[in-house]
């Protein structure tokens, strides 16, 4: 193009220094004095960033001995450490608690735990159900949905806001009260798994929201610029990104889940919690919760573990993405 | 018509009827008015580059052409029937009208031949075996054939802008809306998918092309038109606008561009 005067306000010539003489300093002015530094190393350390190798393999192995050393010193040494012992960790009682003798009027907790398990999982599959159902009422935007989209709001802020123990009492309670065919006469398992998917749904349909409002805008107007209806384009590009990215926050929530399946005790179930709770009312003494205890947490540390898993092959994989 | 205009002739058969058309576009986000009084025409087989600043309204012009985005007022007809009046079927009007974005946008949990078959099996009712076959010739055709079973994140962005062409493409519309499709592109993959869009202007796609590439739009557009604050100030072949833009504006904006080192 042709050349043009150059003016004071053409913004060409704010990038280039008036001539004549040196510049002028300023906060852009380069410090004449400036030499760079004799050295990066710290003195009397060695590298700080090398975190692993043989030496940190040493380190977190005296540590982790140290910590544990000194939790157990003080345990037993604690004045009450024999009876500490005897009341929580006798082999004895943990092994008649987990197999238990009705004939002595106490239940085995390894037999009850099993119902944590049933009830966790016809729970957990209904949750996942009704969880997505009310995530996508309240993504919606049609206007004819507006009444199920403020109920929806309206039960999720309920069901978050009240203690689960209270909503186990008020279903296992009250709906038997109603004396009503067939939803009167359930078990208290039931009712206990009805206050579950109905309390965990309204944190779960939370985490389905963020999931879904994590898939970027674009990706909608790419599946939709195709002619995809909005209900395809939620189903077939939508929906499966959302989850890919919740997975992790989703089994936070059943970890959580399977304990809490210990609060339908409450309304006299035999589970594993209300299992141990008996026996040591029957027999004064409390190794039966140490039994419930390790039980719960073999169900749920391989999901924790299984979590970390999942989260470290989804980085790695995103990595391995990055790369050209 | 003297040799020397022929030679400069953008390629692709003659132009037909009229493909698009828009008369008093009006598009406002909020307070913020983005498109202000837009009228053009589009013939079939032409092909259109916008030019204009960022923020000038090229891209919401495009979205709206493709209804992703209501308007205010205005209309676009495609092929003679208003497509912005109330009762119209988005889906129908996009299984016509592509449009390609500067961002790709594939969907990054399926594999590039996934990508491309989605739309045909779900929309156009093909069987997928069929699908499938058709995806892979247009695959093959833009080089792309060893590229099916690769998810996008392992492709380059020229291979992956490439992919949401033919992802368009299998949906065989009439009319394709570039978006700014090589904005996000390294300097060196530029060319892999400028000549893509070359390609489909010789085989006669009608194209409204968004570009900051003004060679390219010089090369193959057949009109260019300069795009600012929402208005198209100047509506002319590539050869007169870009050589002797008539408005004080245009002038500019090209002057800019120059210096930038971009002409």
């Amino acid at each position: 193009m042709d050349d043009h005067p150059p003016g004071p306000a053409d913004p060409a010539d704010l990038a280039t220094p008036p001539a004549g003489g040196p510049p002028e300093a300023s906060a852009l002015a380069v410090d004449p004095d400036w030499e760079p530094p004799r050295s990066f190393v710290r003195a009397g350390r060695g590298s700080r960033m090398l975190g692993g190798g043989r030496s940190g393999t040493v380190i977190s192995t005296v540590s982790t001995l140290v910590v544990l050393g000194a939790l157990a010193a003080i345990f037993l040494l604690a004045p009450g450490a024999r009876a500490v012992e005897h009341a929580f960790f006798s082999p004895q009682h943990m092994w008649q608690a987990f197999i238990g003798n009705p004939k002595q009027g106490y239940y085995s907790v390894g037999a009850a735990i099993w119902l944590n398990i049933r009830m966790f999982i016809i729970a957990e599959i209904l949750i996942l159900a009704l969880a997505l159902l009310i995530a996508l009422i309240r993504q919606s935007t049609h206007p004819a949905l507006f009444p199920i989209r403020t109920l929806s709001t309206g039960y999720v802020d309920f069901f978050r806001g009240v203690p689960l123990i209270l909503v186990i009492f008020a279903i296992g309670l009250g709906v038997p009260a109603l004396s009503l065919p067939f939803v009167s006469n359930q078990s208290n398992a039931v009712y206990g798994v009805t206050a579950l998917v109905l309390s965990y749904s309204a944190y779960v349909s939370e985490v389905y929201r963020a999931g879904l409002n994590s898939v970027h805008q674009s990706q909608v107007a790419a599946a939709r610029s195709l002619g995809l209806p909005q209900r395809q384009a939620l189903r077939f590009v939508i929906l499966p990104q959302a989850v890919r990215n919740i997975i992790p926050p989703l089994l936070n929530d059943f970890i959580s889940l399977q304990k809490d399946t210990a609060l339908v005790g409450v309304l006299g179930t035999i589970e594993a919690n209300k299992a141990a709770d008996i026996y040591s009312e029957q027999v004064f003494n409390f190794s039966s919760f140490t039994v419930a205890a390790i039980l719960f947490l073999i169900l749920t540390i391989p999901l924790a573990r299984f979590t970390d898993r999942l989260i470290e092959r989804d980085r790695r994989r995103r990595l391995a993405g990055a790369a050209p | 018509m003297s040799p020397a205009e022929d030679a400069r002739r953008p390629p692709g058969p003659p132009v037909g009827g009229e493909a698009i058309r828009i008369e008093g576009l009006h598009k406002s986000f909020g307070t913020n008015q983005v498109l202000r009084g837009i009228d053009l025409s589009v013939a079939t087989h032409e092909v259109i580059c916008l030019i204009g600043a960022s923020g000038s309204g090229k891209s919401t012009l495009l979205r709206c052409v493709n209804l992703l985005e209501p308007i205010d007022s205005g209309r676009v007809s495609l092929w003679g029937q208003d497509v912005t009046a109330p009762g119209t079927d988005p889906n129908l009007v996009r299984r016509h009208v592509g449009i390609v974005f500067q961002s790709f946008n594939l969907f990054p949990h399926m594999t590039v031949l996934r990508n491309v078959t989605l739309a045909p099996t779900r929309v156009r009712r093909l069987p997928r075996a069929e699908a499938e076959q058709e995806a892979r010739a247009l695959l093959a055709r833009f080089g792309l054939a060893d590229k099916q079973a690769d998810y996008p994140d392992r492709l380059s962005g020229g291979q992956q802008q490439r992919v949401a062409i033919v992802r368009a493409l299998a949906m065989r519309p009439q009319i394709m809306l570039l978006d700014e499709v090589t904005s996000a592109l390294d300097p060196e993959l530029v060319a892999e998918v400028l000549d893509v869009i070359r390609e489909l202007a010789a085989s006669g796609m009608t194209m409204l092309i968004a570009t900051h590439e003004m060679g390219f739009a010089r090369d193959i557009a057949r009109r260019v038109c300069f795009l600012e604050e929402g208005r198209i100030i100047e509506d002319a072949p590539p050869a007169e606008l870009f050589a002797s833009p008539r408005d004080e504006r245009t002038q500019r904006f090209l002057r800019r561009i120059v210096e930038a080192g971009r002409l």
